[in-house]
């Protein structure tokens, strides 16, 4: 049990890439953080760093009270899960959970009551005799995550361990992990580039892109309240459908080629200026009325009926858009529907910086 | 799955199958039949009557026992086991780690080496004995196992080297990572991990290896002069060939016996040797 502090760390490789560039991250004992962003947005390269498994440029790791930086692996007393699981294909299950004890010296019997432990809360012990090569893929992926587990390490790390799971399966462990979570109470810091998986197993969520920190928060602040455009599109799926939009003079309207929406008390100040508007798919609602104040009509082209919810998508203001209706609402293809937003669910962003106006 | 006619198969697969293997192992068949044919039929043209060249009307063992009477030949059997298995072992030891530090450590020029290690494996040995024939000579090893054991690893080691190379590379490198987390040194977790991992690759290197210098014949020729140090390839061609008489059968008799122990070692590890080959390790 521990906390892990990252101070102003930076990756740069010999070939000049910028990996990771002055990250700053406090995750608290006992925390569920997940590092969540596109491919080579940096979070696997920071899970490595903190793992030791990758040099560090600039900055300072601590694990617990103890700086990390030149340490290696074996003594930083973390565990990880790999996206290919990583089991040793000529030891057998009980081999491989039991490895890291060996090698740390612990009694026979002290490994054997540990793994059978284990192996009992991941419901894995008639597997102990057989080889990774005849277990199944969610078989491995329990495993993997038992191997780490038995070693109550004070921090755990996780590299994408579900994506190589078929989608049901995935459904599945994500549960499994956030009880497991709950149960170890250890800090663990987990990598994906699936938002769902980060908004349904983090205590915090870390969004990065570019090697660089784009905002830090619970599931639902970074879903309600994005800092930058960056982040609102990425959290959430579908994304929010954003559109350039000028503000009129007197400030109460956002406007552009054929869509008008009265704006929150936020945006008033800043008449006559050009913003982006990003508007939830779930926030658009339809209106029988046609009131060109509050709204906009637009054709739907294509209707996705999910069985729990519909989605429309169409185009206004020429961009492509979403939205998220009942699925009791009876819509046809190439129908004009009339959308209307409450103005207190409209998001604005900086046209320049794409910074959230809050 | 489109379904063929069964002529077209029978035609397009199996014919040139069959006719490649008749094509490989005739030799073999003829070298066998020669080995138990009695001499008077050894010489007997197709046009003589009772004359059979694809087999023999008379077997004998007769070739067999004088090849082990008259020859040294248990001893050149031994020689050249001892010698292989010793220079297979110091080739496969040096190419394992050679072949490592080539996969997975980024050290400066580690590409060029690689490469340079490739090429010093196409030198011919027929230019490489006449300087290993030097060193062989002024370090006082001529005429004995040594002289082989340690000049055979001269092509062995860039051989397993980079044999080894290539299977290291297609072991995740995540599995060593594990490794290093869970507590083992770089060191450890290579011998403990991706060692044991790499097994196939390591078996159809050694394979591999002994067979080359089971058969080597070049090195065996130049460094070893007397009759009971020679090796079963030399030994047979210099004791069983005097001047222009061949000793036919004896000669195919020590050819059969001497690859009987390299046939064992194939079988023995086939499905090793195969998946070493194409397969790759998989976490």
């Amino acid at each position: 049990m521990a906390d892990v502090s990252i101070r102003a760390l930076n990756k740069k490789y010999d070939n000049g890439f910028h990996a990771v560039q002055d990250l700053d991250l406090e995750i608290r004992d006992h925390e569920f953080v997940v590092l969540v962003g596109p491919s080579g947005c940096g979070k696997t390269t920071t899970l490595r760093m903190i793992a030791g498994l990758e040099e560090i440029t600039s900055g300072e790791i601590r694990i617990g009270a103890e700086v990390v930086n030149d340490l290696p692996p074996m003594d930083r007393n973390i565990a990880m899960v790999f996206q290919n699981y990583a089991l040793y294909p000529h030891k057998t299950v009980f081999d491989n959970m039991a490895f890291g004890l060996q090698m740390r010296g612990y009694a026979r019997p002290d490994i054997v009551k540990r793994v059978r432990e284990v192996a009992d809360i991941l419901g894995i012990e008639a597997l102990l005799e057989r080889k990774p090569r005849q277990l199944s893929g969610g078989q491995r992926q329990r495993v993997a995550v038992g191997r780490a587990i038995v070693r109550h390490p004070q921090v755990f790390l996780f590299d994408e361990p579900l994506s190589n799971l078929d989608a049901k399966l995935r459904a599945q462990m994500r549960v499994e992990l956030k009880r497991l979570h709950e149960r170890l109470e250890t800090t663990a810091v987990y990598v994906t580039h699936d938002q769902v998986e980060a908004m349904t197993l983090g205590d915090r969520v870390v969004v990065m892109k570019d090697g660089r920190l784009q905002q830090v928060g619970a599931p639902l602040d970074l879903y309600g309240r994005p800092a930058n455009r960056f982040v609102a599109g990425f959290i959430g799926s579908p994304g929010m459908n954003f559109v350039d939009v000028s503000i009129s003079s007197d400030g109460l309207q956002a406007e552009t080629q054929g869509l008008c929406l009265p704006v929150p008390e936020l945006v008033r100040s800043r008449g006559g200026q050009r913003l982006t508007l990003g508007i939830r798919p779930e926030a658009l609602r339809i209106t029988s009325g046609s009131n060109p104040k509050s709204g906009f009509a637009a054709i739907v082209d294509v209707i996705e009926p999910l069985g729990n919810e519909i989605l429309l998508n169409f185009r206004a203001a020429g961009v492509p858009m979403v939205a998220r209706v009942d699925p009791g609402v009876h819509v046809r293809a190439h129908e004009s529907i009339h959308f209307t937003v409450d103005p207190e669910r409209l998001h604005f962003f900086d046209s320049a910086t794409e910074a959230a106006l809050r | 799955m489109v379904i063929e006619r069964k002529w077209k198969k029978w035609l397009l697969f199996y014919l040139p199958l069959a006719l490649f293997i008749l094509f490989t192992l005739f030799p073999f068949y003829w070298m066998a039949v020669t080995a138990v044919r009695p001499d008077a039929e050894l010489y007997r043209t197709w046009r003589q009557t009772n004359a059979a060249p694809l087999w023999t009307l008379a077997p004998t063992l007769e070739h067999v026992r004088s090849l082990l009477e008259t020859t040294a030949f248990a001893v050149w059997l031994w020689n050249t086991m001892l010698i292989a298995i010793v220079s297979t072992a110091i080739s496969l030891v040096c190419g394992m780690f050679a072949g490592y530090a080539l996969a997975r450590l980024r050290f400066p020029g580690s590409e060029f080496l690689g490469t340079a290690i490739f090429i010093t494996y196409l030198v011919p040995q027929t230019l490489l004995f006449i300087p290993l024939a030097d060193i062989v000579r002024s370090m006082h090893l001529g005429n004995t196992p040594w002289a082989l054991m340690l000049t055979y690893p001269t092509f062995l080691i860039p051989f397993c080297t980079w044999l080894l190379m290539g299977y290291f590379k297609t072991i995740p490198k995540e599995l060593e990572e594990c490794a290093r987390i869970d507590g083992a040194t770089r060191f450890g977790a290579m011998v403990r991990i991706i060692f044991p991992a790499a097994i196939p690759g390591i078996l159809s290197a050694g394979i591999f290896a002994f067979t080359l210098s089971w058969n080597e014949f070049i090195y065996a020729l130049v460094f070893m002069a007397s009759a009971e140090q020679k090796t079963v390839p030399v030994g047979v061609v210099s004791e069983l060939i005097r001047a222009d008489v061949f000793f036919w059968g004896q000669l195919m008799a020590g050819a059969l016996l001497g690859s009987v122990p390299v046939a064992l070692v194939y079988a023995f590890f086939v499905e090793h040797y195969v998946s070493g080959l194409t397969g790759s390790v998989k976490g």
